[in-house]
């Protein structure tokens, strides 16, 4: 009983889905198993294919996880425990890639593209207004109501 | 098989020569049309033809080799490698494309039968424009059945035949295998139509409202699907690859989630075009774009650049073959876009708030994700490439970009159905959403209520679950005017709906309970990691699950031990789950075979580790609240998808039977 109260690891909110955890890897102290469990998340297993080291079941995976735990009982913090496994691995080791110059791009092309795309949209709206505005009175909402169900009748 | 020898012997050799054939035809076939498509209809009546045969032949090609593999003839050399003949017949035959040249051939024959649908289904159409659609099909016929032949042929031969076959990976056999692939292409290969119409509309110059309503159904077929092929590659990865994850943001993946994301994007703003003639060259450019990602995501699994479960291992100069195809179809069509584009010309007007404003939001964001995904995908391959310096690219990652795209996508999705097109009155739309929105917000409180608080996105995720299925029922009740007449007429109004209006209803519906799956499991789900003994009781979100222990036995071509366990729910029932370890003769490889048990929406998951030091096993147990929920979504989508298919006035096409129909109809 005493060994299954201490393996019971139970994953938080959001955090990945794992496989990978053996129950003698798992820490006593709950609040810190939670930490290492979401840290894990967040790191690669370098030997795998694209997969966190929370979910490899292989054997660099399983040492990635020791240190993990072993950093936090240590007293390190989330930032110091990646930080430390970085400077041995490389940043190849991180699943979410830190903002840097080498990854200004990566960071900022979904929210570039949708500024181009929103200024693209407003010009050509803007540009076709002038050319042929739209009548000005708006239809009424008998008129909208009556639009809906022809629609709805398959015009 | 004395005499089935040497019959077999002339079935591969006449299958391969079918295939070039094929090859042969489609090459003269795409300059014939591309050369005489103006001439008076009758290269499209050879183009049909043509069309038609191309299929028969890469069809003998394909049941040639389906043949070698079911009969376990090892002295195809493709067989050999990933056949034995201890495999079950499914197995055997599904083994066809378990690997890179195989699959190629599945691609190059729904190709075809892509391009042979068109013509049978066709007839409708202006001749000078089926001509054209049926040349640009010939020459990706032409383009793909000559990778397979001259790079990754299927058909090549051992001599002396080996005896024995050297195993298909297990994780492949598995029914998965016999579903995915095909599901899977037939939603990327369809694309291949609405990107030859696209090229046809800039070639010709013409493009209308009724080009349109002939790519429609294509569109539709395919993102059906893809929508399948990714839901069932989800839930195959789920319970095969035995860490109950479902979705991983591995590029493979990505590279199905791509085309998808473009599809749902193109199938929206040709609906503008349809209905309104607007959005005409963005919908031509959206066609190019979706194919061209299927095309990206073929390479990126064929080319051996990315490894992952999907690329079978093949030499360097098949992903550069790939790379040169991809460049020029995708190459040339964007050139030919820059050229031709100016010459479409734009359609109908309207004002920012209306149906019209609210899909070109939708497109802005669809097509917002896709890039992010796409960039994200190749980021760490183009670092690596140009600095060599190597990063990931991961789930956290794309859970927050995608994330945050989709947010907005969601938030203004159920106003888009009630807009009027042209002009619409956002104020009396949002009236008739503020029950939907009421509701939602209430289910979010009752489920937290129930849950317990915390802080977190969840609630913020569950509220946008419900506010879309809640807004695509509201859009239903609104339509057959529910309490505003009375229920008699509601009904009748309701059942009289054109499929459309339920189509759009059933799959924004289907979207809302796949974001509740994805949050409720995401948020609730529990995990038990322990090692186990004969007779050990696991307790995991009030279920009680016992170990009875471990039986050996043999599988037709694998030993298993499975472990049995006594699953006991809060309500009483109990049920008997066997997860297995197995090890492939073959082969010698291990797998897991979870067990999962279904509990209405949720389910429990286990799987059987390594046996500890102890005598023990190590077990994992997982409780996946409303997990389901997400594939359900998913079948929601495709079903909503060929409930659109089914319309027939849609899917005639042409708008003049259109009108008698409805003439008869009302």
């Amino acid at each position: 009983m005493k060994r299954l109260a201490l393996a019971l690891g139970v994953v938080l909110a959001l955090a990945a889905p794992s496989l990978a955890v053996n129950p003698d890897e798992v820490l006593g102290d709950a609040a810190l198993e939670a930490r290492a469990r979401a840290i894990s998340a967040d790191l690669r297993c370098l030997v795998c294919q694209n997969q966190s080291i929370d979910d490899s079941d292989a054997d660099l995976a399983r040492d990635l996880r020791i240190i993990v735990r072993e950093r936090l009982v240590a007293g390190d913090s989330d930032t110091q425990v990646k930080q430390y496994l970085v400077d041995r691995y490389g940043e190849f080791v991180l699943l979410n890639p830190v903002m840097g110059p080498h990854t200004v791009l990566l960071w900022l092309a979904a929210p570039v593209m949708l500024a181009i795309g929103i200024i693209a949209v407003w010009m050509a709206a803007r540009r076709r207004r002038r050319a042929e505005p739209v009548a000005e009175m708006p239809p009424t909402a008998a008129e909208l109501e009556a639009l809906r169900d022809l629609e709805d009748s398959g015009r | 098989m004395a005499t089935g020898g040497l019959g077999q012997l002339m079935s591969i050799e006449l299958g391969h020569f079918a295939l070039i054939l094929a090859f042969a035809i489609a090459t003269v076939s795409a300059v014939v049309g591309l050369a005489l498509w103006r001439a008076n209809g009758r290269a499209a009546a050879y183009l049909q033809q043509s069309a038609i045969l191309q299929f028969l032949l890469v069809a003998a090609a394909f049941a040639a080799v389906a043949q070698a593999f079911a009969t376990s003839d090892f002295s195809l050399a493709l067989a050999f490698n990933h056949s034995h003949s201890a495999q079950p017949l499914l197995f055997r035959i599904t083994g066809v494309w378990g690997n890179h040249e195989g699959s190629i051939l599945l691609w190059v024959l729904i190709l075809v039968a892509m391009g042979a649908a068109v013509a049978a289904f066709g007839r409708n159409l202006p001749r000078d424009l089926l001509a054209l659609v049926l040349a640009i099909q010939s020459l990706l016929t032409a383009a793909f059945a000559g990778f397979a032949l001259f790079t990754s042929n299927p058909f090549a031969r051992l001599a002396p035949a080996p005896f024995e076959g050297r195993d298909l990976n297990p994780i492949l056999q598995d029914i998965g295998l016999a579903l995915h692939p095909p599901l899977l292409y037939i939603g990327y290969v369809g694309f291949s139509v609405c990107f030859s119409f696209a090229i046809a509309a800039l070639i010709s110059g013409r493009i209308d409202a009724a080009w349109a309503r002939w790519v429609r159904p294509w569109t539709l077929l395919s993102w059906t699907f893809l929508t399948l092929g990714i839901a069932m590659g989800s839930y195959w990865a789920y319970y095969e690859l035995g860490w109950g994850g479902w979705w991983f943001w591995d590029p493979v993946e990505n590279a199905s989630f791509m085309p998808w994301l473009a599809g749902t994007a193109l199938l929206h703003s040709a609906l503008v075009m349809e209905k309104r003639n607007a959005l005409k060259i963005w919908t031509v450019f959206l066609a190019i774009i979706t194919f061209s990602l299927s095309l990206l995501g073929t390479f990126l699994v064929r080319s051996g650049i990315l490894t992952s479960v999907h690329t079978f291992a093949s030499d360097p100069t098949c992903g550069l073959v790939i790379l040169a195809i991809l460049a020029i179809v995708i190459g040339g069509a964007f050139l030919l876009f820059a050229l031709r584009a100016g010459s479409l010309r734009a359609g109908g007007l309207f004002a920012p708030v209306s149906r019209e404003g609210a899909l070109i939001l939708n497109n802005l964001l669809l097509a917002t994700a896709t890039a992010a995904v796409l960039v994200g995908t190749l980021y760490p391959l183009l670092l690596d490439a140009l600095t060599g310096r190597s990063i990931s690219v991961g789930a956290p990652f794309f859970e927050l970009t995608f994330g945050s795209i989709m947010a907005p996508l969601l938030v203004i999705l159920p106003f888009g159905p009630f807009l009027a097109w042209k002009r619409g009155d956002l104020v009396a739309v949002a009236q008739r959403l503020a029950l939907a929105a009421g509701l939602a917000l209430f289910a979010t409180i009752l489920v937290f209520a129930l849950r317990g608080v915390g802080i977190s996105l969840v609630p913020v995720g569950l509220l946008l679950g419900f506010w879309v299925a809640f807004g695509a029922l509201a859009d239903l009740a609104d339509r057959a005017k529910l309490l505003r007449v009375d229920l008699a007429t509601s009904f009748r109004r309701l059942f009289g709906l054109p499929r459309t209006a339920w189509a759009t209803a059933i799959a924004h519906f289907g979207l809302g309970v796949a974001v509740l799956g994805i949050v409720a499991t995401s948020a609730w789900e529990v995990e038990l990691v322990t090692t186990m003994k004969p007779g050990d009781i696991g307790r995991i979100s009030g279920y009680s699950v016992l170990f009875d222990g471990i039986a050996h036995s043999e599988g037709p071509n694998f030993t298993s031990d499975a472990g049995r366990f006594t699953i006991i729910a809060p309500n009483g029932e109990t049920r008997i789950a066997l997860p297995e370890r197995r090890i492939y003769a073959a082969s010698g490889m291990p797998t897991t075979e979870a067990a999962i048990e279904t509990y209405g929406f949720s389910q429990v998951y286990l799987q059987l580790g390594e046996p500890g030091a102890d005598g023990g096993t190590v077990v994992r147990v997982w409780h996946k609240p409303f997990i389901t929920l997400i594939w359900l979504g998913a079948l929601l989508m495709a079903f909503a998808g060929l409930l659109s298919l089914s319309y027939r006035r849609l899917r005639v096409g042409a708008p003049q039977p259109a009108r008698h129909s409805t003439a008869a109809a009302e």
